[in-house]
C-alpha cells in the first residue's frame, strides 16, 4: 500500500497520477488523501524514476477536463475515484469509458463535475462588488467582494470575472482563498475571514430599489425562486432582506388590484403619428377585406 | 424634480411585464485590454431571483412609461392612470454601468412606451446604447425593444449596438389585437420581423466566407412576447403564430407571459388571470416544437385546441399515442427515443452513446436518475418488457394525474416536466 499526499491541486494529483501509472500501480494499491497528518501514519512514497514511460500514456481530453473540474470537489474520495477511472481508460483498456454515463464511477465524476459547474456558475451570479475606493495614481475603481464558495473553485471561477471586469481593479475574498485582479494580472492569496471586506455599497438601496419594483406580486412561486437561489446565499446578497416582505405583502397588492375600479379607455390625443398609424391600420384592414372577398 | 430612486420604482415597475430574461446566445466579446467593463458569449447568468420565481440578470427598465398607445393589457397604456417618469438617456448609461460593476446584473434590457413617434421614441432608446458602447466601452449584453413601425436605419443602428432585439406580437392574430391593442399591427410586426431576419442572416451569412468583408455588426438573435389568456385565444392558434415566427423569421425565443393583474385594470379585460400553469404547458410545448421534433398539430389539433393542463404535453401526446409504445431504449432511433415521456435530450444523448457498449438494463437508467415512474410503461429494456396490457388500460392516464389535493402546491412548482431541461425556461436558453 502507497499512501499519496495530494495538497489539494490539480497538477499534484497529475504528477502523482502519472507516476503511479507507468508504475503500474493498480488503484487498490494507493491511499489518496488531503490531510498531510493522516497521511504520516503511513509510509510516505518516494518519488520514482519512471517519468518517461508516463509521457506516453494517451489519456483523452474529455478526461482531462473532468479531472481538473472534480479536482477542486471537497470530497475526500476524488483523487482515488479519478486515478481509478483513469486506470480503466488507459491500463484496464476502456477507452470508451466516458461515454458510458451508466456506469457507477464514471457518474460519480459527473456528478461532482456538475456540483462544481453549479458552483462556479452560483460564484459568478452571487458575488456583489463593494466599491472601496479609487487608485489615486491610475484612476482606477477599486472593488472588493466576499464570497463562500462551496468547493475549492476560485481558480477556475476567476478569469471569468477577469474578462468582465478588466477595465476596474478588484479583489474576490474567500475563507479559503482569494483573487485578486489590478489591470494585468489576476493573482492568490490565502483565505480571509468575513471581516476583512466591507458590508455594505452606497448604491445596494438603489439595487434593492430596484429589486423590489421588478417583483410581480401576482405571481408568486417561492420555491423556483428558492431552487436557483438556496438560502445558504441569502447572507451575502443586499437584496435578500426584501424577499419575506415582498412574500408577505402580496396577497393584499393583489386584492387591491382586483378590487381597483377598472378605467374606461380614454380618447386617443391629438397627435400626428398616431393619426397615421390609424389611417394605416384602416387601409390594411380594407386590403385584408378586399382579398378575402370571394367576388 | 422625481429624483433617481423615484424614477427606477416607476420605470421598473413598468417593465416587469415582459417575460424575456434570456443574456446568453450574444457574440463573445469581453472588457480585456479597454478601459471599460462587460462581456457576452457564455451561458446567461440569473444575477438574482425575485420570489415570483423570475430571475434577475439584466437592468429591465422603460426610457418612459408615457405611452399614446392603448393596449388594455397594459399599465402604462395611455387611459392608465400611473404616475408617469422619464429616464435621461445618461441616467440609464450610470445605472447600467454602476449596477454591472457591482455584478448585480449582466446587462440592460431598455424598452419604451411609445411618445411622439416611433422614431422619436427609437431614438431615445439607441442613444442609451450608443453611448454604453462608444463613450464608456460597454461590452456586456443589451437587449432593445424595437417599434416595428420605426425605420429601418434606426432599426439597423439599434441592432448594430444590441445582442438582442425584439418586438413583441403581444397576441396571435389582428382580431385580438383590434380589440386589445388598436394601435398595433400583425402585419407590420412580422414584416419588421423578416427585416431584422435579413440582417442578422446577412450577419451570419458573410462571416462563413473567410475573405469576405467583416460583416456589419447586428444583433445575434431577435425574440417576441405572447400574452397568455387576455384574449379567447386556443393553444393552438398560440403555438400555431410561434411556430410560424421560428420558421418564418427564425426567432431564438418566443416567451409566454400569463396575463396577470395589473394595477389600473381596464374595462374591457377579463377580471380573471389563466391559471400560471397554462403557461408552463405552453413552454412545455415550445420545447417540443424546437428540440423534439414535435408538430404544433400533435400537441394541439383543431379537436383539442388546448393543452392538457394536468399533464405535460409530451406525456399527454404518448396516450394519445399508444401504439407507438413500447420503445425499446437499446434499439430505437434517436427521433423515436425523444419521444418517450421522461426523457430529455441529454439523456437521449447519454442512452445512445452508452448503448454501443453495453444492453442497457433498469439499473443503468436508475443511474442516469430517470423519472423512473412515468418512463417504465413506455420503454422496453435488456430486463424490462411491460405488459402491453398495462399501456393499454385507461387506467394509464389517471396514474400520471396529480393527487387532487396536490394540485394547489403544484400550482407554485408544476410537476417535474418531462425534460429537467425545461428549468432553464426561466433563465433563458439552452
Amino acid at each position: 500500500m502507497r499512501t499519496i499526499v495530494i495538497e489539494p491541486e490539480y497538477e499534484a494529483w497529475r504528477a502523482a497520477a502519472r507516476r503511479l501509472l507507468a508504475q503500474g500501480m493498480a488503484p487498490e494499491e494507493v491511499l489518496w488523501t488531503d490531510d498531510p497528518q493522516e497521511a504520516s501514519l503511513f509510509v510516505r512514497e518516494t518519488p520514482a524514476a519512471a517519468v518517461q514511460e508516463a509521457d506516453a500514456i494517451k489519456v483523452p481530453a474529455a478526461f482531462m477536463d473532468l479531472a481538473r473540474s472534480v479536482a477542486t470537489h471537497t470530497d475526500a474520495r476524488r483523487w482515488g475515484m479519478l486515478y481509478r477511472v483513469l486506470w480503466r481508460l488507459t491500463r484496464g483498456a476502456e477507452r470508451h469509458l466516458l461515454s458510458m454515463a451508466t456506469d457507477p464511477d464514471v457518474r460519480q465524476l459527473q456528478d461532482w463535475s456538475k456540483a462544481i459547474g453549479r458552483d462556479i456558475h452560483k460564484m459568478h451570479a452571487f458575488v456583489r462588488f463593494r466599491l472601496v475606493g479609487v487608485d489615486t495614481t491610475t484612476g482606477r475603481e477599486q472593488f472588493v467582494a466576499w464570497f463562500e464558495p462551496e468547493h475549492r473553485i476560485v481558480r477556475l471561477a476567476t478569469p471569468f470575472f477577469e474578462k468582465r471586469f478588466a477595465g476596474m481593479d478588484w479583489s474576490i475574498l474567500t475563507p479559503y482563498e482569494c483573487a485578486h485582479w489590478d489591470g494585468n494580472r489576476l493573482h492568490f492569496t490565502a483565505g480571509v475571514s468575513r471581516s476583512s471586506a466591507p458590508d455594505e455599497d452606497a448604491l445596494d438601496d438603489l439595487w434593492r430599489t430596484y429589486y423590489r419594483n421588478i417583483f410581480n406580486p401576482a405571481r408568486v412561486k417561492i420555491s423556483a425562486m428558492q431552487s436557483e437561489m438556496p438560502k445558504k446565499y441569502w447572507k451575502n446578497l443586499p437584496e435578500a432582506s426584501l424577499i419575506a416582505g415582498l412574500i408577505a405583502e402580496s396577497t393584499g397588492r393583489v386584492q387591491g388590484m382586483l378590487e381597483t375600479e377598472e378605467r374606461a379607455a380614454k380618447p386617443a390625443p391629438n397627435n400626428t403619428y398616431l393619426k397615421s398609424l390609424h389611417a394605416m391600420n384602416q387601409t390594411e384592414a380594407a386590403a385584408q377585406n378586399h382579398e378575402s372577398d370571394p367576388a | 424634480m422625481m429624483d433617481i430612486t423615484r424614477k427606477l420604482e416607476i420605470l421598473a415597475d413598468a417593465a416587469k411585464y415582459d417575460a424575456s430574461c434570456a443574456s446568453s446566445g450574444a457574440a463573445r466579446k469581453d472588457s480585456r485590454g479597454s478601459n471599460g467593463v462587460g462581456s457576452t458569449g457564455g451561458a446567461g447568468i440569473c444575477h438574482s431571483y425575485t420570489p415570483d420565481g423570475r430571475c434577475v440578470s439584466l437592468l429591465k427598465v422603460l426610457m418612459t412609461n408615457a405611452c399614446l398607445y392603448d393596449c388594455h393589457y397594459c399599465i402604462n397604456r395611455r387611459s392608465s392612470n400611473v404616475t408617469r417618469a422619464r429616464f435621461t438617456p445618461d441616467e440609464v448609461v450610470q445605472l447600467t454601468l454602476d449596477f454591472y460593476k457591482r455584478n448585480y446584473i449582466e446587462g440592460l434590457f431598455l424598452s419604451s412606451g411609445i411618445i411622439r413617434s416611433a422614431d422619436h421614441t427609437m431614438e431615445l432608446v439607441i442613444e442609451v446604447a450608443r453611448k454604453l458602447r462608444e463613450v464608456h466601452q460597454f461590452r456586456g449584453y443589451i437587449h432593445l425593444k424595437t417599434i416595428p413601425e420605426a425605420s429601418q436605419a434606426l432599426i439597423a443602428l439599434a441592432g448594430r449596438y444590441a445582442d438582442r432585439i425584439s418586438i413583441n406580437v403581444e397576441l396571435p392574430s389582428q382580431q385580438s389585437l383590434n380589440t386589445l391593442a388598436p394601435e398595433k399591427n400583425l402585419a407590420r410586426t412580422e414584416s419588421a420581423m423578416g427585416h431584422i431576419r435579413g440582417k442578422i442572416d446577412e450577419r451570419y451569412a458573410e462571416k462563413r466566407k473567410p475573405d469576405a468583408p467583416k460583416p456589419p455588426p447586428f444583433a445575434t438573435g431577435q425574440s417576441t412576447q405572447m400574452l397568455v389568456g387576455a384574449d379567447a385565444s386556443t393553444d393552438a392558434v398560440i403555438l400555431g403564430c410561434a411556430d410560424k415566427l421560428y420558421t418564418a423569421h427564425r426567432l431564438r425565443r418566443v416567451y409566454y407571459s400569463a396575463f396577470s393583474p395589473i394595477p389600473e385594470p381596464s374595462a374591457i379585460l377579463p377580471l380573471k388571470a389563466p391559471p400560471l400553469i397554462r403557461e408552463h404547458r405552453l413552454y412545455q410545448a415550445d420545447w417540443l416544437l424546437r428540440f423534439y421534433d414535435f408538430k404544433v398539430e400533435e400537441i394541439a389539433s383543431a379537436n383539442a385546441p388546448n393543452l392538457d393542463l394536468a399533464l405535460d404535453p409530451k406525456l399527454s401526446w404518448a396516450l394519445r399515442n399508444r401504439a407507438t409504445f413500447p420503445v425499446d431504449v437499446n434499439k430505437a432511433p434517436r427521433e423515436l427515443l425523444l419521444r418517450i415521456p421522461g426523457l430529455g435530450v441529454r439523456n437521449v444523448e447519454r442512452i445512445v452513446r452508452a448503448r454501443r457498449y453495453t444492453g442497457l438494463r433498469l439499473a443503468d437508467l436508475i443511474r442516469l436518475r430517470l423519472q423512473m415512474k412515468k418512463l417504465l410503461p413506455f420503454i422496453t429494456a435488456v430486463d424490462h418488457h411491460p405488459a402491453k396490457l398495462g399501456l393499454d388500460s385507461d387506467s394509464l392516464r389517471a396514474r400520471f394525474l396529480p393527487p387532487p389535493e396536490q394540485l394547489e402546491i403544484n400550482f407554485d412548482a408544476p410537476p417535474t416536466p418531462a425534460m429537467s431541461d425545461f428549468l432553464s425556461v426561466r433563465s433563458g436558453e439552452l
